[in-house]
């Protein structure tokens, strides 16, 4: 499928290897270099950010304050919320894995904007810094800020909500360099449809991403007016309105929830064809799918708000409109099934983690209409049961992709083979623990047990003893991938270019790849999907 | 009193109809889950790669129209029913049975304050009789809380400077819980509040004796009348019919009220009380722009009584 493709030969210095020091990763312009940089610090997070969630559940294994006061317990997940949001789930995909593989996937040297992308890495780390400032006075509004309450907290939300924006302006920058970079660096020959489904789904994200982003950048400006100056935008005492900031909020984090999903959904349409040996399914059905739910994502954001006091109109419509997004979304999950029918499917981990993605976001989707509907999110709104919804598509969906895409792609990044079995053990781990853990709370949500209660009457204990049980092996496994990933990074075996028979243009490339990327630009003239058949 | 299952036992007829809801997707969902991930083991089972065989597919099938027609058709039908079905229950849940007993609730942090039609005010505590409709009028006196009742499968937030509403029709007696579902702050978790449901005559004799122990108290529409003498409102605004300077208020409530700008609005407690506090917002149509704003010189809870007022004036 290429031509002109040198391979290189391992000894010859590559993008970690061709300039050391400090300095050399901190004025990098190398995509890669940056794409990893935004891997430590969000890989970094994610892990404090685990580490209050854990905290979270351990106060809840007794119904009454055993371990902490209510307000440590507000802060505890509010923070659990706003790191695993902000600084992990929405940066993690695209800037870090979309960083390094965009030019990589499409035949390009770099990103269209070096210097920008560099900018960026910067406004995101003086963003984390911001947000670690903030914790002097630390947060207790939970993730969405809603008002009145933000803007009365003595917390410190003014800096917290700046530091969000910081990392807001980041990833409009971001989002623009990969639209730009995809419009105008695929390699001779690469048409719209023989780009790669995951340069499709950061494409639809980056979209998403310089639309939406503005307007929760906005919002928080005017919560910190409001805050500093006394403006009553949200302040019905003064004429304002606390419900135009849930508005204003859920515009940009309703769609942001497909930022954080469509990327991982790029990663699993790469992983089930090449672990399947087997063209894709219905390219053109995910490809567009894609933008289909980017553009829906739009229509929708009033389903958070069906029992905050609009308009039973409004209610009407976005309960109708949310529905629209379900179709799409399943359109996706029968074409990846459908990739694997007579395949040559191999239970390597990146493919044992693209199944679980499948398995449990499936669950994480079909719990969506009880919510979309009007009857039924009624009575589970803002208990247990959306708290379950939320974290099977985002930790059993979003980080399910991600840990496929980092075992998938490890070897290309780092020049290393991880080992399987540790690998798999780990997964097993991960695997029983976030069932163990989440599965639990639709029933506990069912039952009525309300979300962001630091204390609860004792029938739901039981149920509150098994999550948290849940949560320590969830830990434990998440602890063993840490440690396989950094063990590997000097005892791994050394990885060869194409470690799974992948036909994308990462492959073709050695691993790690050199600082640019291609010793010669290749000339495509087929898609990366073309598995040979064989008769039976 | 006996305490009521609050857990699954639906305490309402609308609750066991979201009940029927909540099964009917159940099911529907229940079966795409098992119908997707039985094929997708099914397949890693079938298709696994075993050593010695070529690592080949042996299909390179990329699109199948009436398959994909299938699985966008099939959905899509589904949705819609989930999505009608859903909608027509929440009518229900929405719409309040004509003669139903109005209790204004003012929720703040970290307690609920209960406000019977006498006037009675009670904290944590609200009593209903059994089979009578009861509509809970809602209101916050600082931030957003969530005003929710697990066994009726009904929740409702209140927000400071609006009201909205909820409305229950209790099928048995006991004793039922009612939670703070909208984060408010440090007592959150310990915002929980009970709703007693009474037979109709020994709610009845209780209404009676409490009404009896707070005679000073003012009914609610009572106090609503004095507030409008004391204000003044009068001078401009009729409660016989007649027109003054400003609309009369004999049928206003629930009344379409034709605005300057062509609209027309319902008279509902969030106009009259839009009115009350920044009358420049809006103007009907064929009266004078001159109403005052009765901001800061009106309390919450006086607004309330001439809305209760009002009310009565049919």
């Amino acid at each position: 499928m290429i031509n002109g493709l040198i391979m290189n030969e391992t000894s010859e210095p590559n993008y970690l290897t061709e300039t050391r020091g400090l300095s050399s990763w901190i004025f990098t312009l190398d995509h890669k270099r940056i794409g990893i940089m935004y891997l430590c610090i969000i890989l970094f997070f994610f892990l404090v950010g685990g580490v209050f969630g854990l905290l979270v559940r351990l106060e809840l294994l007794k119904p009454n304050n055993w371990l902490m006061s209510n307000q440590t317990y507000n802060e505890m997940f509010t923070l659990h919320g706003v790191i695993m949001i902000f600084l992990f789930v929405i940066p993690v995909i695209p800037s870090a894995l979309g960083n390094f593989f965009i030019p990589l996937l499409i035949g390009a040297r770099d990103v269209a904007f070096p210097r920008l992308n560099l900018f960026s890495v910067w406004l995101f780390g003086a963003g984390v810094l911001v947000v670690i400032a903030s914790f002097s006075h630390p947060i207790d509004t939970g993730w969405t800020f809603y008002t009145p309450y933000s803007a009365r907290t003595a917390a410190a939300v003014t800096i917290l909500v700046g530091g969000i924006f910081l990392m807001g302006m980041s990833t409009i920058l971001t989002a623009l360099n990969f639209i730009v970079t995809i419009h105008r660096l695929r390699a001779p020959g690469m048409t719209w449809h023989r780009l790669p489904l995951f340069i499709w789904s950061m494409y639809a994200t980056s979209i998403i991403n310089v639309i939406a982003t503005p307007v929760v950048g906005m919002t928080f400006m005017l919560l910190m007016a409001e805050r500093l100056f006394g403006i009553g935008f949200f302040d019905p005492a003064k004429g304002g309105d606390p419900l135009l900031f849930q508005h204003f909020f859920w515009f940009y984090s309703h769609p942001a929830v497909y930022v954080m999903i469509l990327p991982a959904m790029g990663i699993i349409s790469e992983i089930i064809p090449v672990f399947s040996r087997k063209p894709i399914f219905g390219y053109r059905a995910i490809a567009y799918s894609s933008m289909a739910i980017a553009f829906s994502g739009f229509l929708v954001w009033g389903h958070h708000m069906f029992v905050a006091g609009m308009s039973n109109a409004a209610d009407i419509f976005f309960s109708f409109f949310t529905f629209s997004v379900a179709v799409p979304t399943g359109i996706k999950v029968f074409n990846w099934i459908a990739t694997m029918y007579k395949g040559s499917i191999h239970l390597d981990t990146p493919m044992i983690y693209a199944l679980t993605f499948i398995f449990s976001f499936v669950i994480g989707g079909l719990t969506g209409p009880f919510l979309g509907a009007l009857a039924t999110d009624v009575p589970l709104h803002d208990t247990y049961f959306v708290v379950a919804h939320f974290h099977y598509t985002m930790m059993g969906g979003t980080v399910m992709g991600l840990f496929a895409g980092l075992h998938y792609w490890y070897p290309k990044m780092t020049g290393r083979m991880l080992n399987e079995k540790v690998a798999k053990l780990a997964w097993a781990l991960i695997f029983v623990g976030f069932f163990v853990t989440f599965f639990n709370m639709f029933i506990l949500g069912f039952r009525g047990m309300p979300r962001r209660w630091a204390t609860y009457p004792p029938r739901f204990q039981t149920q509150h003893i098994i999550s948290t049980v849940g949560s320590w092996i969830l830990a434990a496994g998440i602890v063993i991938m840490f440690y396989n990933f950094i063990r590997c990074l000097k005892k791994g075996e050394k990885a060869p270019p194409n470690p799974w028979g992948a036909k994308t243009l990462e492959w073709q490339v050695p691993s790690p790849p050199p600082t640019g990327n291609f010793t010669e630009i290749p000339v495509i003239t087929d898609w990366p999907y073309s598995y040979p058949k064989r008769d039976e | 009193m006996s305490s009521a299952p609050t857990a699954f036992g639906a305490a309402s007829h609308v609750a066991s109809e979201v009940d029927n809801v909540f099964i009917f997707i159940l099911v529907i969902t229940a079966f795409f889950f098992v119908a997707t991930q039985g094929t997708l083991i099914y397949f890693v089972i079938r298709y696994r790669h075993r050593k010695g065989r070529p690592d080949v597919a042996t299909s390179s099938v990329i699109t199948n129209r009436i398959l994909e027609g299938i699985w966008i058709g099939v959905p899509s039908i589904a949705v819609a029913a989930i999505f009608f079905y859903g909608y027509t229950v929440w009518e229900d849940i929405r719409t309040v049975p004509k003669g139903a007993e109005e209790i204004n609730v003012t929720a703040r942090q970290w307690l609920y304050q209960f406000q019977y039609p006498d006037g009675r005010k009670s904290i944590n505590e609200v009593r209903v009789p059994v089979g009578q409709a009861v509509e809970f009028n809602l209101t916050s006196a600082d931030v957003l809380h969530g005003f929710y009742l697990p066994a009726f499968r009904i929740k409702q937030d209140a927000v400071p400077g609006r009201y909205t509403y909820v409305w229950l029709r209790a099928s048995d007696p006991g004793s039922y819980d009612i939670f703070c579902t909208q984060y408010c702050g440090v007592g959150h978790s310990q915002m929980r509040a009970k709703l007693i449901v009474m037979p109709p005559a020994r709610y009845r004799q209780w209404y009676r004796q409490e009404t009896a122990k707070a005679e000073k108290v003012l009914p609610l529409a009572d106090k609503g009348k004095a507030v409008v003498q004391r204000l003044g409102c009068l001078a401009c605004h009729s409660t016989d019919g007649t027109v003054k300077v400003g609309p009369t208020w004999k049928n206003l409530y629930e009344s379409r009220v034709l605005l300057e700008n062509g609209k027309t609005v319902i008279a509902d407690d969030n106009y009259i009380r839009t009115k009350i506090l920044n009358p420049a917002a809006t103007t009907v149509k064929g009266f004078p722009k001159v109403m005052p704003t009765f901001k800061g010189i009106i309390k919450d809870d006086e607004i309330t009584a001439v809305i209760a007022y009002i009310k009565t004036l049919k």
